[in-house]
């Protein structure tokens, strides 16, 4: 008999998904509620950047779009919250983590939304940024988190091309609106780079996730994938990355890039940023406002159970074709 | 050499103590627990003739209730056309550490098997 981590170990080099009961290390476990509970509460915490915007979208087709996709930004959330409770923590746990700041959510969302050229420039370089990431982790090892991951993926591409349709748009339009763009941009892109985390030398969690292949790239290189790919599309928009040393090197096949702001990243992720104190004040008010419908719900879902059942209803309902056979 | 298993029994994909109404923290005490919405498994039919498809898990108060957060949650784009939903304490499953003893009467018996039957190519429709 081999001990139980090495057969884990085995299991995930042989690329066997990891299910809810089987044994793993109690650091796989952690280190998962953390990510994947993260990753909701980034979801959720999302929505309200965008909810700004509904009321003011420029048109019907924009509000539409944007519902939608904030409408998604919730699902994304309970996908993510349902995959996490199977590894024993609760829903309610998690938000209370959330509503005293010990679990954090992706700083990008502690940045303000004054334009509405932000909606294109969030859709492109956030939601792009988010995707770099979540692409791999369709592939990783826990199984529910695999799987909410693809369910997300499939549904993220919308949101991307949205955003930067929205900022092709502007682009075309008058000087006001190209400024605009160009602003929205500008004030987008350094977060939007640190989305992916502190660099590769100081994040040394990243060989053991890699090690249990929770992640399947390093934080730099999936940021360097995605300034590859951003420095061409802006071109499309015909705007400028605000980066002066931004340019293409053709011994390492890759753009080259200005330092980061890691102070400001810090800054941000220890609750000083712009909108920290709003969003987390967001969320807590429509928890405990919301309070009373879901006691009102469950109070109304007791006195129901108490009564008989009507009839057709209940678990015969689904079997109702076999009766009439 | 003394080793220590872990052993979880849980029901479905989720931990016992987390299903129904009432259930406390497994990490840390927390303020809420009772009163909280029962957790519900979701299934879909994504089209008619197919079966329906575990696809993950909600809360809700009761089942009419987890039926349309279902709608909202798994099927934002036509991905069904029927949902059933189950109160997860009502499932029950295999133990995982127990699979390799549990499915292994069907290891030896290839015989099951189509291909374990040796005959000449010239047999048609067979």
């Amino acid at each position: 008999m081999h001990n139980p981590e090495e057969i884990f170990q085995k299991k995930v080099d042989k690329e066997i998904r990891i299910e809810p009961k089987d044994w793993m290390p109690e650091q796989y476990r952690k280190t998962l509620i953390r990510q994947i509970s993260q990753h909701a509460h980034s979801e959720i915490v999302g929505m309200l950047p965008e909810g700004n915007w509904i009321t003011k979208a420029p048109s019907l087709r924009r509000k539409a779009t944007l519902i939608a996709k904030v409408q998604d930004e919730a699902g994304h959330g309970l996908y993510l919250y349902s995959a996490a409770e199977t590894l024993g923590i609760s829903r309610d746990e998690m938000i209370h983590q959330l509503h005293v700041g010990k679990a954090k959510y992706s700083s990008i969302f502690n940045y303000p939304t004054p334009t509405w050229a932000d909606m294109g420039a969030i859709g492109w370089l956030v939601d792009g940024a988010a995707i770099m990431n979540q692409v791999p982790l369709c592939r990783a090892s826990y199984g529910p988190y695999s799987r909410a991951m693809i369910r997300i993926c499939k549904e993220e591409s919308f949101h991307q091309r949205q955003g930067f349709e929205i900022l092709l748009t502007l682009s075309k339009g008058s000087a006001a609106q190209r400024d605009m763009c160009q602003d929205a941009i500008n004030r987008w892109w350094w977060p939007s780079v640190m989305m992916f985390g502190p660099n590769d030398d100081a994040s040394p969690n990243t060989a053991q996730s890699m090690k249990w292949k929770i992640k399947r790239f390093t934080n730099d290189e999936l940021r360097q994938r995605f300034i590859d790919i951003c420095a061409e599309q802006v071109k499309i928009l015909g705007m400028t990355l605000p980066d002066p040393l931004l340019k293409w090197n053709e011994e390492r096949g890759h753009y080259d890039f200005g330092p980061i702001d890691w102070d400001e990243f810090w800054n941000v992720v220890n609750g000083n940023g712009p909108c920290n104190k709003e969003r987390l004040e967001a969320r807590v008010s429509a928890h405990e406002e919301g309070a009373w419908v879901r006691e009102a719900a469950l109070a109304y879902a007791n006195k129901k159970s108490k009564q008989p059942a009507t009839p057709g209803g209940g678990e015969e309902a689904m079997r109702s074709q076999t009766k009439a056979a | 050499m003394k080793m220590i298993l872990f052993r979880k029994y849980y029901y479905g994909d989720l931990p016992d103590n987390q299903k129904g109404a009432q259930h406390s923290s497994p990490t840390e005490g927390t303020q809420e627990g009772a009163g909280t919405w029962p957790l519900w498994e979701v299934f879909i039919r994504s089209k008619q003739g197919l079966d329906h498809k575990h696809v993950g898990s909600l809360h809700a108060a009761d089942a009419k209730m987890a039926i349309e957060n279902a709608r909202d949650v798994y099927t934002r784009r036509q991905e069904g056309v029927s949902i059933w939903v189950v109160e997860s304490k009502s499932i029950h499953a295999s133990n995982p550490d127990d699979a390799e003893n549990f499915f292994e009467p069907a290891n030896d018996k290839v015989y099951r098997h189509p291909t374990f039957y040796d005959l000449p190519d010239e047999l048609k429709h067979m």
